[in-house]
């Protein structure tokens, strides 16, 4: 037994990917399951109980999907420590159960003949039994069990009653639980594997009768959908459609939130509290985790588009169909999806950075994600572009605004492209990335509860990041902004006597050339926070309160910064490392403070360049 | 196993029907080591004996490809693909 056997006793999945193993660590477990990390690394540990007929309690873990126990990125390295018990802290498993997908085993079957290898009891489940009966696959259960060694047992994850087999074998195999074997697995080598595949597809052919088709509704979609140029098209589409809901479906919803918050800081604005006990709940906690919750329904809209493409089996189709095209700058086919989510927010993209094998090719990913538009810098833009780009069409049909906001996007964009190829120039030295090699499962109906539960967790997720990271953020930002306390008697805006705004005319001489104030700099402090939290503090420094707070700056600003200064703070925000949550992930992602300052540094650096290159010429131009 | 000619499933056309001859990384300029791609492309599936058909490829280069290896179907680059040699099917 292992070392924490007063517990209930580990049973492990392990399956390749795309094997519907979470869908049936779902089915098992329900939604009595728990989220962590693995400690010291970022590997996502998902851990859930279940009571099999027997009436015994058992921990089921989700590992992470995998052909070998050969680890090759973070997330198998887990799943071969957890399978070997190599894992401080955590015991061997009491049980491996090696799921299959049924109509395609035999990628699992090699995988189920090495896991026999690790010296604890094996089952083998085949998954998905359903859609490989439907396609003609016939499986001789016994015969397989008798071949492979392993007890077999069929499951159908999606349907009530799918598991009982599976929890019955679990049942029978934990009431003898043999001491543990020693484990006689070895990195395999080539001729290793070679010989396991050749034997698995010798156990295949004996026990298996299928034909060889494709199934034929993933054969006709992917005439399409990989079709060179009509795949690509329908990408772009699905994108087009994918943004649009993220922006336009989350707004009523950021709407309600926004006023929730508003509404709580108004009730403390008339509570019989002390001042600065009121600032520090309204300006600092409650704008300052508000800001942040605001942003859920944008994130649980662009993850249930994730999950559901996800699910479907047209991820792995998206990174094909973009390999090429990212290639040409460096990065890796998979690393679509993660800079797609960083549009949202980086924090999401770069967590679902996860899913590249190799560490440059993630590294890289992480590095230029913060510079894709994110959600939080669209107030900024708004209020800028509301208060100095005229509100006028070009060539007769293109709002200016429009197209301004679009050049702001594009930026981001070209300028991700640019530093991905300069780091692989200068960084990793033109060595040639990881190779894309990526199975491309069989189209699936998603299952509602599947993507339910995947939302549920990736929402739970990110409040609980708002609610300490963040936070604690927050609270150092609100102290920088209301200590010292104004002098009695004092007539400007509290904020202009605090440590931020000392620091803010400190900066004054380094970000004169850009053509920013002491107020901008200022604004700029409690900006690190959330990047949208500085329209509200210009608010405060232009001393603004009560009604249409935005539009009274934008008046406020119209009035005071020069054509020169609003564009450069525009370019500035393109670039500017101006989120330290962000900063946060970077740094728990990479597991190094070394990359988190490289990242700052570098888009510090961006930034001033551009927000200097900005005002010289449009000054030179004759906008300052 | 046939007197086909061999060729690298690299070189192949969307369309190509046939069976794994050999895996040949020695020289392959991939993105790594050459023990540590055969032994990624044996765990995908792509073992001597093993039937492939390359079903679609991408728009720029032609590549990357999706190759049926047995019953299941891989996403690669040719680059990678040339590290596997292959004899076309009689009846393709």
């Amino acid at each position: 037994m292992n070392v924490a056997s007063n517990l209930a006793p580990v049973v492990a999945l392990v399956g390749n990917p795309n094997c519907g193993k979470t869908a049936l660590f779902n089915a098992l477990t329900g939604g009595r399951q728990k989220v962590a990390n693995y400690p010291g690394v970022t590997v996502e540990k998902k851990v859930g109980r279940v009571v099999t007929p027997a009436g015994r309690a058992v921990r089921i873990v989700d590992l992470p999907g995998t052909y070998s126990l050969r680890a090759r990125s973070p997330d198998e390295e887990i799943t071969r420590d957890v399978v070997l018990g190599k894992l401080a802290g955590e015991g061997a498993p009491d049980l491996i159960v090696c799921v299959g997908d049924a109509s395609n085993l035999r990628l699992a079957l090699r995988l189920a003949l090495e896991l026999k290898k690790v010296g604890r009891p094996v089952v083998l489940a085949l998954n998905m039994m359903d859609i490989a009966r439907k396609r003609g696959i016939e499986i001789d259960t016994e015969r397989l069990t008798r071949e492979l060694g392993v007890p077999v047992v069929q499951s159908v994850a999606v349907r009530r009653g799918g598991t009982d087999a599976l929890l019955g074998e679990i049942d029978r195999l934990l009431k003898n639980l043999p001491a543990t074997s020693a484990a006689d697995w070895r990195v395999p080598d080539a001729s290793a594997l070679r010989g396991g595949q050749h034997e698995a597809d010798r156990v295949l052919r004996a026990a298996v009768k299928s034909s060889d088709e494709r199934d034929r509704g993933t054969a006709a979609a992917d005439a399409v959908l990989l079709h060179p140029v009509a795949g690509l098209l329908i990408l772009l589409a699905i994108l087009f459609v994918m943004f649009q809901a993220v922006f336009a479906w989350a707004r009523p919803l950021m709407e309600v939130i926004q006023q929730g918050f508003a509404w709580l800081g108004a009730g403390v604005e008339v509570s019989p509290l002390p001042d600065l006990l009121k600032s520090f709940l309204k300006d600092g906690l409650i704008s300052g985790v508000g800001s942040v919750v605001v942003f859920l329904p944008q994130i649980v809209i662009l993850f249930f588009f994730i999950l559901l493409l996800e699910d479907l089996g047209y991820m792995a189709r998206a990174a094909f169909l973009m390999d090429r095209i990212m290639g040409g700058a460096g990065l890796h086919g998979r690393a679509f999806i993660p800079l797609l989510s960083s549009f949202a927010c980086a924090i999401p993209g770069i967590m679902a950075t996860r899913v590249i094998d190799d560490r440059r090719d993630r590294l890289t990913t992480i590095l230029v994600a913060p510079l894709m538009t994110c959600s939080a810098r669209i107030p900024v833009y708004t209020l800028i572009i509301g208060a100095f780009i005229p509100d006028r069409d070009v060539w007769g049909f293109i709002g200016l605004q429009g197209l301004v906001m679009f050049g702001l996007y594009a930026a981001g964009i070209a300028a991700a492209l640019a530093v991905s190829f300069a780091i692989k120039r200068l960084v990793w030295h033109g060595a040639p990335g990881e190779p894309f090699m990526l199975e491309l499962p069989d189209y699936k109906l998603p299952r509602l509860r599947s993507l339910a539960i995947g939302l549920w967790t990736r929402a739970t997720i990110f409040l609980k990041r708002a609610g300490t990271t963040i936070l604690a953020m927050m609270v150092l930002i609100w102290v920088l902004a209301s200590f010292p306390q104004p002098p009695e008697g004092a007539t400007g805006p509290a904020i202009s006597y605090s440590l931020a705004a000392m620091i803010g005319s400190a900066l004054q001489p380094i970000t004169e050339p850009l053509g920013f104030n002491w107020q901008i700099n200022v604004a700029l402090i409690p900006g690190m926070a959330a990047r949208e939290v500085a329209v509200g503090a210009l608010g405060t420094i232009y001393a603004i309160d009560g009604g249409d707070v935005a539009d009274k700056i934008g008046q406020a600003i119209a009035g005071q910064w020069s054509l020169a200064t609003a564009l450069a703070l525009l370019a500035w925000y393109v670039f500017a490392p101006q989120c330290a949550s962000t900063l946060a992930v970077i740094r728990r992602e990479t597991g190094s403070w070394k990359w988190m300052w490289v990242t700052f540094a570098y888009m510090l650096g961006l930034a001033y360049v551009a927000a200097l290159a900005t005002y010289q010429i449009a000054r030179a131009l004759g906008g300052g | 196993m046939t007197s086909r000619p061999t060729i690298a499933l690299g070189n192949a056309r969307v369309g190509f029907r046939g069976r794994i001859h050999a895996l040949c990384v020695k020289g392959a300029s991939a993105g790594l080591p050459e023990p540590e791609l055969e032994r990624r492309l044996i765990e995908l599936g792509f073992v001597e004996g093993a039937s492939v058909e390359l079903l679609h490829q991408g728009l720029f280069g032609s590549d990357p490809i999706a190759v049926r290896v047995a019953h299941t179907t891989i996403a690669l680059r040719r680059r990678e693909a040339m590290a596997i040699l292959v004899n076309a099917e009689a009846s393709a």
